[in-house]
């Protein structure tokens, strides 16, 4: 039985609790004093701004390191190091001279000092250990490693139904349930794996949604990407798992370039999960993914993230830059592809999961909750480009400012003047929790036919008065009417998150500041 | 006299630049030094700058290079004139009194004077006379509010600035009649147009001014006007725009104005007809408790093309802005919206609404719309809103039910969309009329312009729906 199935089985009370424990997550705010203890003084605005990053540590783990810099050499070693195929060798060179001729975009509403390509290494894994027959022989430290994430890999594989796919630094080093998957013919593996045992597969598919032309970040990884989850759902097939990857940066000075390619053929559904963490350090470090989803007829594909990759301190010094492309097609009719985000970590977020509604009849949906505090820079929202006829589209974006921080929507509705009767809704709300932060809107809607119809909303407030005034009255002190107000603010994202995900939050929670080192 | 105009090919950056060089004392023969000055800056900028073109995030949506790149003829000379214009286009709506300027091919026309005082107090006149008699009010506005960073059309008005409207309210008076504003392009050649004005409102005063921007000809032209409009404390500025040029006719209007605290502005931007028109509006809320009313009205058909930027400041704490542009789009019709509310740092208490509707009508119509949000304060009010679709197909329903055509639903149905933005013209005369063109030009029977914008050439006849309202 899945978690979520225990989930719901138990009382109404636990389900508000695990939703109060998600929004709790959130803030990194500690789950026992906001829930447990009445008496809590403490300001959860405080908290909100001052609360420390609880996935710091750094794990030694042998690594093994390309040398620094980016020249062709570089790619080589990386494709050699991987042992690919030349085919694939030859797609990151192209995507290699191609990144050379592209500048860096600077149109986002984020300022950074210039990042130098050149000191940055771009492969790093930790050291190969031999064929593991079970997860004792995995690495202790790596093991405790993921027991300190909340992702332990044995309990998740006898308790929660959850295959994993964990990824350290650049490689993928396990995979729980293939077994289970495999019996469906679900393929669920890492990205190099895939390149290995399913060539046919990464050759029709890979940069179809999201071309090594299509950005310089997405170019850039093109080039260098070390690994990343493969995901494959064949015909009718609905999967019995919710599929999960867990990325972490570990190693100094290393960028992270993953990959994720997911196709549900024609029938198929998979909700995919993805989290990632990092440690604590003074410089900052690259993160370029790529995220490639493709549906076709009457399949769907819900794809979850919580990102939260180190922020920085407090003044701002380091943190995760973190430039992701992330774009689904929904290439059949009927087809659905629905990304839920939420993003609290990062010094810089740069991230618009798109959907390209080409099938008749197909769906594209997204949902964020943005939170950013302190120094944190988030320019995110997402694309709809509607081209099959009677498309529609819904997004819904919450934005929470706190500390000196600014948070951005940007986001494009596209209705070609082959979409007839397309149809989107875009809500995006910003809330500014004190005087020294930013929050911004730039929606773009172009519309090319009449029988669309686009509506576009946004707000942007503070938590007024009247509701506190309200929440006073009937006994509940400022510091929980603001936490229960905010939580109600971000509920409609909040709840298409799968309930495997609240769990993990929880899990992510009880990290203990003891346990982490650095 | 020397011949004042460059007849070549050369794109029109590149004319400028050698008709600048070459004629720099005859354009600035008037100047001030603080006007000269500012031209010597703005064409600087110019030469390294130039035109915009569509790879500038603001100017993506607008196929400005077509413009930029054709070859116009730029009088550095006033045109001769027997006609009285101002006779001509004199205005005669029914109740309707106004004290009417005119301007032909962007320079002052007319036997008049070039610098009048009203009754009132009022003075109006060309800003070129105006420069040596009002140099203190010049130093003080004129060059100031416009921001030309990034904008080689403010530049090149700048430095190149012949002629154009000059108005001021001294502190406490207040206009008797609306003032008319009347821009005439008519000419054999393909023109290039620029016209400067300076508005300056003193403390506590009022003026009501309505600008329209006509041609008379079917040939084609571009004009390139920017205004400067300066608001003092607790005065109250009321302005009309009306934009009816030909469908040759391309027009780039930048409005800037600066309001100190407890002022008030409402413009009214009503755009009937051009090829490609592109308004910039930018308002600045530099004194608390100012208030901004930016309202446009946009019907376009054949392949026109309009862009509409109005971007508003909310640069110090309790001031509010209202911002509402409707716009119906018929047969290959363009339009791009983009607003932007910025909230600087510490503005508490703003309270700004954008919204942007619009009807599409045929397959072919395209709308851009971007409303933009920038707010650096918590304790504020932000909220915009904007909407693309079609005619309601209940309400249609509901009309065709009760017995009136579908043609007569539609047009019924568009004119209430429009009516929002109408019935916020505060004057009854201008509201009326103004009505009666919207019917006019929904229905298709708008002509450009027998004599002016207001077409009150026409008979005076009153525009009615062929609908028996009481079967609603």
């Amino acid at each position: 039985m899945s978690i979520s199935g225990v989930i719901k089985m138990g009382s109404q009370v636990d389900a508000i609790r695990l939703r109060i424990t998600i929004f709790a997550a959130l803030f990194k705010h500690d789950l026992n004093k906001f829930i447990m203890d009445e008496n809590t003084n403490n300001n959860i605005l405080e908290e909100v701004t001052k609360g420390e990053y609880k996935f710091g540590f750094f794990s030694d783990i042998e690594t093994d390191y390309a040398p620094k810099g980016l020249t062709e050499d570089t790619i080589r070693f990386i494709s050699a190091k991987k042992e690919e195929p030349e085919w694939m060798l030859e797609f990151r060179l192209k995507a290699f001279r191609h990144w050379l001729t592209l500048e860096e975009p600077e149109w986002a509403h984020l300022h950074h000092p210039p990042i130098d390509f050149q000191e940055i290494i771009y492969y790093a894994s930790p050291r190969k250990k031999p064929q593991l027959e079970s997860l004792d022989e995995v690495d202790p430290e790596l093991l405790e490693t993921f027991e300190k994430l909340g992702i332990s890999l044995d309990e998740q594989k006898r308790l929660s139904g959850v295959a994993v796919d964990a990824v350290i630094d650049s490689v993928s080093v396990k995979t729980t349930f293939q077994d289970t998957l495999s019996k469906h013919g679900i393929i669920f593996c890492s990205f190099s794996e895939a390149v290995k045992n399913h060539p046919d597969l990464v050759k029709k598919y890979m940069g179809t949604v999201v071309p090594y032309t299509d950005n310089y970040y997405a170019a850039l990884n093109s080039a260098v990407f070390s690994d990343g989850s493969f995901c494959f759902i064949p015909k009718g097939v609905r999967s019995p798992l919710e599929l999960s990857t867990y990325f972490r940066i570990n190693a100094a000075n290393t960028g992270q370039f993953e990959r994720t390619l997911i196709v549900a053929e024609e029938g198929g559904y998979v909700s995919y999960m993805e989290g990632c963490t990092a440690p604590m350090r003074d410089e900052n470090q690259l993160h370029a993914a790529i995220v490639e989803i493709i549906a076709m007829d009457d399949a769907e594909v819900k794809y979850s993230t919580v990102q939260n990759w180190y922020p920085g301190n407090k003044e701002g010094k380091g943190g995760v830059y973190n430039f992701v492309t992330k774009r689904g097609l929904c290439k059949g009719n009927r087809s659905k592809i629905s990304w839920t985000q939420v993003e609290t970590g990062s010094s810089i977020t740069w991230k618009y999961p798109s959907c390209v509604l080409l099938g008749d009849h197909s769906i594209g949906e997204f949902y964020s909750v943005a939170v950013t505090n302190n120094f944190q820079q988030a320019d995110t929202g997402s694309k709809m480009i509607h081209l099959g006829k009677n498309t529609r589209s819904t997004i819904i974006s919450k934005g929470i400012s706190a500390g000196k921080s600014n948070n951005s929507y940007r986001g494009l509705v596209k209705i070609m003047p082959g979409a007839l009767n397309a149809r989107n809704f875009s809500q995006c709300d910003s809330l500014l929790l004190g005087d020294k932060c930013g929050a911004h809107t730039f929606p773009y809607i172009d519309t090319r036919n009449q029988s669309s119809i686009v509506e576009h909303e946004a707000t942007t407030s503070k938590i007024s008065e009247d509701q506190l005034f309200y929440c006073n009255q009937r006994g509940i002190d400022t510091e929980k009417a603001i936490g229960l107000i905010v939580n109600g603010y971000a509920k409609e994202v909040l709840n298409k998150l799968p309930m495997e995900f609240a769990v993990e939050a929880q899990k992510l929670l009880s990290i203990t500041l003891e346990g982490s080192v650095g | 006299m020397e011949k004042d105009t460059l007849q070549q090919t050369l794109p029109l950056d590149d004319m400028l630049i050698g008709q600048y060089r070459q004629y720099k004392d005859l354009i600035s023969k008037n100047d001030t030094p603080h006007v000269r000055q500012l031209r010597q800056n703005a064409f600087k900028k110019f030469e390294k700058e130039r035109f915009p073109t569509s790879n500038d995030e603001q100017w993506r949506h607008t196929d400005v290079e077509a413009l930029t790149g054709d070859s116009y003829i730029n009088e550095l000379q006033p045109p001769d004139s027997e006609k009285n214009i101002e006779e001509m286009f004199r205005c005669d709506v029914h109740n309707f009194d106004t004290e009417s300027y005119s301007m032909l091919n962007g320079w002052h026309s007319g036997n008049g004077e070039s610098l009048k005082t009203l009754p009132e107090g009022i003075v109006i006149g060309s800003i070129r006379a105006a420069m040596g008699a009002y140099p203190e009010i010049f130093e003080k506005h004129y060059g100031q509010i416009a921001e030309s960073e990034g904008n080689g059309f403010i530049q090149i008005n700048t430095a190149m600035m012949q002629d154009g409207v000059f108005i001021w309210v001294p502190d406490g008076v207040k206009s008797a009649k609306t003032l008319q504003i009347i821009k005439i392009i008519n000419k054999e050649e393909q023109l290039f147009v620029q016209s400067r004005n300076l508005i300056v409102l003193g403390k506590n005063s009022e003026l009501s001014l309505m600008h329209c921007d006509d041609s008379v000809d079917q040939h084609a032209s571009l004009v390139n006007t920017v205004t400067e409009i300066f608001v003092d404390e607790a005065a109250h500025l009321e302005m009309y725009k009306l934009q009816n040029l030909n469908d040759q006719s391309a027009l780039i209007n930048s409005t800037f104005v600066r309001q100190l605290a407890n002022s008030t502005i409402k413009t009214n931007t009503l755009t009937f007809n051009c090829g490609l028109i592109r308004n910039n509006i930018h308002v600045r809320l530099d004194g608390q408790g100012s208030h901004a009313d930016v309202l446009g009205l946009y019907l376009m058909d054949k392949e026109q093309h309009i862009d509409n930027q109005i971007r508003i400041d909310h640069n110090v704490a309790n001031c509010t802005s209202n911002e509402l542009f409707k716009g119906i789009l018929d047969e290959a019709a363009s339009a791009v919206f983009n607003g932007y509310i910025y909230v600087a740092r510490d503005a508490q208490k703003t309270n700004a609404y954008q919204n942007n509707n619009n009807i599409l009508l045929t397959p072919t119509a395209t709308i851009n719309t971007m409303p933009f949000l920038e707010i650096y304060a918590d304790d504020v009010k932000c909220s915009h809103g904007a909407t693309v679709g079609q005619l309601d197909q209940e309400a249609m329903f509901y009309i065709r039910s009760r017995g009136i055509s579908a043609a007569n639903a539609r047009l019924l149905l568009m004119y209430a969309f429009a009516a929002d933005i109408i019935n916020q013209i505060s004057i009854e005369p201008l509201r009326q009329r103004i009505d009666d063109m919207v019917k006019k030009r929904l229905r298709g029977e708008l002509s450009v312009c027998e004599k002016c914008v207001l077409h009150c050439g026409a008979p005076e006849k009153e525009y009615h729906f062929d609908i028996d309202l009481s079967q609603l």
